[in-house]
Parts: C-alpha cells; sequence; structure tokens
C-alpha cells in the first residue's frame, strides 16, 4: 500500500466555498436591532460593562440604537473602543459582556450586546463617517511596533491627541491577528482591512510594512529617535508537539494554516480528507471548522484535558459540532505516524492523577490523519534588548509601561487575557499614558 | 363556567364585550364578522345627517412605545361617511340576522330638537336596541357645534337627552366626552335628562407625534395635522378614574367602560369599578376581531377561579375602596424588601431611588458582587423600585406592625383644620 497523503485544494466546487466563507454570523436587520435594544434594561452600575476590558457604556450605546441614534451609539462604542467593528466580531461575549448581562441571570438569554455593537459600527463605517477630529499637531512623534489591534488602538489614540505615529510592522498587512489569525467567516468581507483604513483615517499615523524589530529596527534606535515607543508584538513563536516527525509533509501549525486561509483564495488552499487538529483553543477550532468548510471529509480535534479546561468557548466548541467536527478529549499525542508524509497520529488517553496532574495512561490509539494541525499554543519570542521580562512576556504596569522609560507594550506580547479586545484595551491605555508623559 | 351574560341599560347581550363606534363597525360587513367571531354586541359608528360628512385620507396615527406599536392610537376620522339610508338598512338587516346581539346605533346631529326627532324615527324602525348619542367626538364634529360641543355643556347634555327620551321608546346611552374638567357634571346631566346610561369614555385630544421632517403635526393630511382623539391602552387609567368617580357618586346610573381595553383582565377592572359592559375598539383594530375568543374565556376562567357567577357580582366591588385621598389612612407604613435569590443586580431600585425619591437603596458590593439594600430608615414605601425592578415579585412592599391606630387627613394633627377644629 502506498502512503500518498490525501491533501488537496478544491475539494469543493468555488460556489460551495464563497457560501462557506461568507459571514458566519450575518448583521442583525434594523428591525431586529431596535427590537433588541429594546429589550435592554440599562441597568445602573451595569454587569456588563465591568465585564467589557474596554469598558464600553454598553447600556448607553443600545440605548441610542432603540431611540435611532446610530450615529451617537457608534461614537459610544469607538471612543471607548476603536476596534469595536472586529470586536464586534471575534470576542467571546458569551464570556464577557453577554455572561455578564442581568438577562442572563432572569431568563438566560442576555442581550445580543454584540450583534448589537455590529450593528452600530456597521452603520458608521460603511457611511464612511471619521467620529474623531485629530487635536491640532504636537510636534511629538511616536513609534508603534506592531500594526496588530493593540498598535492600532494606541497609534489612533494618541493621534487624536495630534501626535504623530510611525507604525513599525513586519507583515505585508496591518492589521495582526484580525488579517491573520481569526477565522475568515468570522470577518468577511475584508474587514480587517477596511477598519484599519477607517482607524487611519484620523491622519497622523503611517505605517511602514516589513520592518521587523531586532531585524531591520532596533528598540535602541527607536528610543533614539521617537519621543515614546508602543510595543504591540504579539506572539511569534508556536509551541511544538515535541514528538518525531513533525517537520513530515501534512503537519503544520495551525496558525499558518489559518492565515493561509486569510491570505489566499479558498480554492487554492489545500486541505487533507482526514485532518487531526490537536490543541484545546479558539485556535483549533478555527482551523478545524474551517477545514470542514474547505471540504475535509473527517476531522477531529483531540484534546489533552476535559471540555471545561478547552479555552475555546462553549460556543465555539458547539459552532466546531455544528459543523461536524469531532472533538475528543482526554487524549494526548505521542507519536506521529508515516515516513515523509504523515499518515496517523497516536495517542494516548490521559487522566488526572490524585496529585490533579495530567498524565498518560497505557492505553492508546491512532487516527489515520492526511493533515495534522498544531494548535496547542503560540509563545511570544523574546529577542535581545527588551525590557524586563515576566513569565516569559513583556512585563508592564498599569499604564502599559515597561521596565524602559518611555517603553510602553500591550497585546498577546503582555501578561494576561489573548483577547483583541484585551489588546485593544492595553494599546488605549498606553496612549493615554503617553499622551501624559510627553504633553501632562 | 361563569354566567358572562349582560345588561347594560337594559339591552342584554350574550356577553359584555361590545365594539364601540367607530370604523370598526361603520357597515354590516365589518359587524357580521365581529359576531361570527363571538362579540356580544356593537354600538354601531355614528350616523348623522345627508348628505354624509367627507372624511379625510391620512387619518390615524399612533404613539410607539419602546417597540410597542399602537400604545396610543388616535383619530381624525370623523362619522360615517355612507348616507344615512344605507346605514339603517344595513343596521336592520343585521339585527334581523343576529337577534341575541346587541345593535345600538350612535347619532350625532345638530342641536336642534327637530332633527333629534327626525333621526330618531328612522333609527327606531331598524329594529334596533338603543341609541347612544355621541356628545364625545373632539375633533371635526365640535368645530360644527356637535360631537363635544354638545358634551362639554351639561345644560346641552341634559337637553338633547331629554329631547331624545321623549322622542322615542328606545333606550338611551349618552356617550361622554372626557375632555372636561369634572366628568360628574355631564354624568349628572344626562341622569337629569333620563338617560338610561351613560358611556365612557370617548377619546382624548391629543396630538399623537410630530413628523420632523414635515414640522407637522401627525396625522399628516397634505403637509398639515390637527388634533385627533387618542385612545388605545395608553388611556385606560383616564377612563378608569371616569368611570368610577360616575359608580362613586352616582351609583344608580348603568356604565358602559370604554378606553384602552385590550384583554379580559382590562375588562375586569372595568367592571369592578362599576362598569356593566365595556366596548373596545383600539386593541380590535390592531389585531382583528379574534381577540374577543380570549376576553371571553379569560374572563370566565378568572371569575371562575373567583368564586364569581355572573357580571353583576363583579361589578363595582371595588367602588367602595375607592376613595377620596382624605380618606387613606396616613399611618399606613410599608416598606420595600429585595429578595436577593431574585435580583438580578440591574441596579434600577437603586437608581431611581437614590436620582429621583429617597436615597433608600445601597449599592452595596459584597466580596465583589454588586448587593442592593432597602434603607429601611430611609423608606417611605413609594413602590417607585417595586415598579421599575424587572423581576416579577422580587422587590416586595412590605406592611410594617406600627401599632399606630388607623388616621386620615381629618384627624391627623399637620392638618390645620384639624387643629382649629380641636380648638
Amino acid at each position: 500500500m502506498t502512503d500518498i497523503g490525501d491533501i488537496t485544494a478544491a475539494r469543493l466546487g468555488a460556489e460551495q466555498l464563497a457560501v462557506n466563507f461568507a459571514d458566519a454570523h450575518p448583521p442583525l436587520l434594523p428591525a431586529q436591532a431596535v427590537v433588541e435594544a429594546n429589550r435592554c434594561y440599562f441597568c445602573h452600575d451595569a454587569p456588563c460593562i465591568e465585564a467589557c476590558p474596554t469598558g464600553i457604556d454598553i447600556p448607553s450605546f443600545i440605548r441610542k440604537i432603540a431611540t435611532g441614534n446610530l450615529r451617537g451609539s457608534a461614537q459610544t462604542i469607538l471612543d471607548a473602543n476603536i476596534l469595536g467593528g472586529s470586536c464586534a466580531r471575534v470576542c467571546p461575549t458569551e464570556e464577557l459582556c453577554e455572561r455578564a448581562c442581568v438577562h442572563t441571570a432572569q431568563e438566560s438569554k442576555p442581550i445580543q450586546i454584540g450583534a448589537l455593537q455590529r450593528h452600530a459600527t456597521d452603520w458608521l463605517m460603511d457611511l464612511g463617517i471619521a467620529p474623531f477630529d485629530r487635536a491640532a499637531p504636537t510636534g511629538r512623534r511616536i513609534a508603534v511596533v506592531g500594526a496588530g489591534p493593540a498598535g492600532l488602538a494606541c497609534a489612533h489614540g494618541l493621534a487624536r491627541h495630534g501626535h504623530d505615529v510611525t507604525i513599525f510592522e513586519a507583515r505585508t498587512k496591518p492589521g495582526g491577528l484580525t488579517e491573520y489569525g481569526i477565522a475568515a467567516y468570522k470577518v468577511a468581507d475584508d474587514f480587517a482591512q477596511r477598519e484599519v483604513g477607517f482607524i487611519l483615517s484620523i491622519g497622523g499615523v503611517t505605517i511602514e510594512h516589513g520592518k521587523a524589530l531586532g531585524r531591520d529596527i532596533t528598540l535602541d534606535a527607536l528610543r533614539r529617535d521617537f519621543d515614546a515607543v508602543f510595543m504591540g508584538l504579539g506572539q511569534t513563536g508556536v509551541k511544538a508537539l515535541g514528538l518525531a516527525g513533525e517537520d513530515m509533509a501534512g503537519v503544520r501549525d495551525a496558525i499558518d494554516f489559518i492565515a493561509e486561509l486569510r491570505q489566499t483564495p479558498k480554492d487554492r488552499v489545500a486541505v487533507g480528507r482526514r485532518v487531526v487538529v490537536i490543541g484545546g483553543g479558539n485556535t483549533a477550532i478555527d482551523a478545524a471548522t474551517q477545514a470542514r468548510r474547505l471540504g475535509a471529509e473527517d476531522v477531529t480535534i483531540v484534546y489533552r484535558r476535559g471540555p471545561e479546561q478547552m479555552t475555546a468557548t462553549d460556543d465555539e466548541q458547539a459552532w466546531a459540532q455544528t459543523n461536524n467536527v469531532r472533538i475528543r478529549h482526554w487524549a494526548a499525542p505521542t507519536r506521529l505516524l508515516g515516513g515523509q508524509t504523515v499518515t496517523g497520529v497516536e495517542f494516548a488517553r490521559t487522566k488526572m492523577d490524585a496529585a490533579g496532574r495530567l498524565t498518560l495512561t497505557e492505553e492508546t490509539f491512532m487516527l489515520p490523519a492526511d493533515m495534522v494541525l498544531k494548535a496547542i499554543g503560540q509563545s511570544f519570542e523574546p529577542i535581545d534588548g527588551l525590557p524586563a521580562l515576566r513569565d516569559g512576556r513583556i512585563e508592564v504596569n498599569a499604564d502599559r509601561l515597561t521596565s524602559l522609560p518611555g517603553v510602553f507594550a500591550g497585546g498577546d506580547c503582555v501578561a494576561g487575557a489573548d483577547l483583541t479586545v484585551a489588546a485593544v484595551q492595553d494599546g488605549k491605555l498606553a496612549a493615554a499614558a503617553i499622551h501624559r508623559l510627553l504633553c501632562g | 363556567m361563569a354566567d358572562l351574560r349582560s345588561t347594560f341599560a337594559g339591552i342584554a347581550s350574550p356577553n359584555p364585550f361590545w365594539l364601540a363606534s367607530a370604523p370598526p363597525t361603520d357597515k354590516a360587513y365589518n359587524i357580521a364578522r365581529a359576531f361570527k367571531a363571538g362579540w356580544g354586541g356593537v354600538v354601531w359608528k355614528t350616523l348623522g345627517e345627508d348628505p354624509p360628512i367627507v372624511n379625510t385620507s391620512s387619518r390615524y396615527g399612533a404613539v410607539s412605545y419602546n417597540g410597542v406599536r399602537m400604545a396610543a392610537f388616535s383619530n381624525i376620522e370623523l362619522i360615517t361617511d355612507r348616507p344615512l339610508q344605507i346605514n339603517l338598512d344595513e343596521i336592520k338587516q343585521i339585527k334581523r340576522d343576529w337577534p341575541n346581539r346587541a345593535v345600538v346605533v350612535s347619532l350625532m346631529v345638530p342641536c336642534t330638537e327637530e332633527s333629534w326627532k327626525a333621526i330618531l324615527a328612522r333609527v327606531e324602525e331598524t329594529g334596533c336596541d338603543g341609541v347612544e348619542l355621541n356628545f364625545g367626538c373632539p375633533h371635526g364634529m365640535s368645530e360644527r357645534n356637535m360631537g363635544a360641543a354638545v358634551g362639554q355643556v351639561p345644560d346641552y347634555v341634559e337637553m338633547v337627552t331629554r329631547w331624545c327620551k321623549q322622542h322615542t321608546r328606545m333606550p338611551v346611552i349618552v356617550k361622554l366626552t372626557p375632555n372636561v374638567t369634572d366628568i360628574l357634571a355631564p354624568a349628572a346631566a344626562a341622569q337629569r335628562g333620563g338617560a338610561d346610561g351613560v358611556s365612557l369614555i370617548n377619546t382624548v385630544q391629543s396630538i399623537t407625534g410630530v413628523d420632523l421632517d414635515l414640522m407637522a403635526p401627525e396625522p399628516v393630511v397634505d403637509g398639515r395635522g390637527t388634533h385627533g382623539g387618542l385612545c388605545g391602552p395608553a388611556i385606560k387609567p383616564i377612563a378608569l378614574r371616569m368611570v368610577a368617580d360616575i359608580a362613586r357618586a352616582m351609583p344608580g346610573l348603568p356604565v358602559s367602560g370604554i378606553g384602552g381595553i385590550a384583554v379580559w383582565r382590562d375588562a375586569a377592572e372595568f367592571i369592578a369599578l362599576g362598569a356593566s359592559n365595556v366596548q373596545v375598539c383600539t386593541a380590535a383594530m390592531h389585531h382583528g376581531f379574534k381577540i374577543v375568543e380570549d376576553m371571553i374565556d379569560g374572563l370566565a376562567n378568572w371569575m371562575d377561579s373567583k368564586d364569581y357567577q355572573t357580571i353583576d357580582q363583579v361589578r363595582g366591588r371595588a367602588v367602595p375602596n375607592y376613595v377620596h385621598w382624605s380618606d387613606l389612612n396616613l399611618n399606613y407604613q410599608i416598606v420595600a424588601r429585595i429578595d436577593q435569590n431574585l435580583c438580578i443586580k440591574c441596579g434600577l431600585c437603586h437608581i431611581g431611588c437614590e436620582d429621583t425619591s429617597h436615597q433608600a437603596i445601597a449599592a452595596l458590593r459584597v466580596d465583589g458582587e454588586r448587593r442592593y439594600e432597602v434603607i429601611d430608615a430611609e423608606c417611605v414605601g413609594c413602590n417607585l423600585c417595586m415598579l421599575a425592578c424587572p423581576v416579577d415579585g422580587c422587590i416586595t412592599m412590605v406592611r410594617q406592625d406600627t401599632g399606630a391606630a388607623v388616621v386620615t387627613w381629618a384627624d391627623h394633627p399637620n392638618n390645620p383644620l384639624g387643629k382649629e377644629r380641636a380648638a
């Protein structure tokens, strides 16, 4: 029997692919939005606000939808979170604002805060309205490293104050994970780039692409040439399984697969007939679900612990299962099978020992696979000359100031929840602190 | 099963749900559909003298509230715009086809005895069960010295009522306008004139809204608007009060309750405050005639649950408890109680009390969790928090045992007149 590895593009026709990768959660119709907005109680000291890392005044923006004041609604959102449009699409709202919604306590049916936020922000962006004015130029110059959510939020905050910002971005497109690391159907219709254009329309921000810290630019030089520096470096490292054969054909990082799906016409993205995804986060979900939607026949996510320990939210797990992705818990990979090309993965069943540690058992099973996607996490890759680290990431204080004067950091390169909305808050707070530093 | 048969002003109907004089009762076609749906009676849309009046296009306006349509409804329509004889022929046919249903005819003619005498004779020929004098229409007709123009002058009400009683053997019902300072004055006038009953309320003068693009009141007729008559759920409290005033002051005068009645509970409330039956319009215009089905069995089921066998057993039961403010017990004391297990932490109880009332609900954090607690010493028992709370039963008002005897204003030490009397 010859092992050829069944990996190919265009398993489905172009029409089916277009359907599969269109907006997975279409926007509310105006009438639906008003009905939903009218459900909101306009709580005092609303729990949803506290649950939002950017502290959006949710009851106020929802009330403004109910009253037909969409301009004011969008302004309220974007004032707290300039990436309110992408957060409306990618936030795990069921774990944040919507979990805190008092309707969840009352009737297990929260206000659809994310969908309403999208309603208001889409309205404003579709009309091309610029909601913020740039203050008079201050002559101050700030370097931002990384054009992801943290860097964009910081740059926008600084630009509002009249500062000039140069963003250095290693990749060819801005947007960071919103452009490269999120399932296509969550940010359909080139939303990431449209949002970047919307953010930059305030003026005073330029992006230099192809500039990576440590390769093309140095922190020392930036500190010398600019009044302040913000680093939104993200996490560029990908954790390995630590098994022999990770270089076999058919074994790849899920994050690369997701990025390729975003940058390539879908009918040119190759996918296996049988796909095994290893990991338990939203990256695993996005990779597995998109593999199914590309036409893979059999997709299994294998996670070493139980459903409660998965970092993928319940909604995300359900979404994967709705897409006929099988999720197997309590198993860890022990061997990659195959020669030049992967043919399967051997797993050992896992359990918690008496001390609460995860241990492998003697019991094993094999899943045949043409493609193995690794989604066991990303890591921050330090380079020389960075500020002090803590637990492997850049240490910052409440203002997102690092151990180096005038150097701030935020997003996935600092400790905290790896969420777009958390990155936005980092960038927002850093911008405010930088402004105080320079003009306070 | 409760017996829903009702009698108002001597007119019997199989249930107390009538359709009010309005667009739904403009012609035989609609009324036949209503009777098929189960309505107990109708008041035929107001007839007038020929030539018929002319109605505008664009006749209705409405108030939506938090997404709820037609929380209030208004119209600038006038009386029937069809020739008198067509209406009379149809009334005769309907009554013949539906002998057990109440068919009352609403009338409005110029304020002369001859006019009333003439039309009464023709209406009587139809075999209908009674007439309702439209002294309430607040727009269009009142400018022609009819409708509310008569209803707002008690002497005219009495005079016309008397003419009608003289010129017909049919029961005469007087429909009252709420656009007066004291509803008792026209009601008493109707009684003096010999009315067999009164029906109220007619619509409330109103402007439902302003079209901010056209800068014109709604409903807009070719760029302009006029005041209309408001009805629908929003006016029920106004109607209940006026019905209760009459029931309390004139216990012998039969009342037909009108104003925002949409469900059986509304009807039960009007009947409890003295109405013999109720008339409905807006709810039917919003949802069609089928709503009467729930009205009928809802009312019957409620009556069964309370062991009321007949409408008369319910009628007026709440009237003795409808008293003047000065008869309320000033030593009655209640305070809010929040069921922490039901509380969803919306904070509406706190913010309403804090911003607008008595600062009697504390907003606390206990181990980081929101907790709202009543400060008994500050709580005056106003009910605001209970009313604002979105969770049924979460906030209740609990009577405090003060041990104090009942004290009304007359005996209260703060009453200057009381002091004088004591001195």
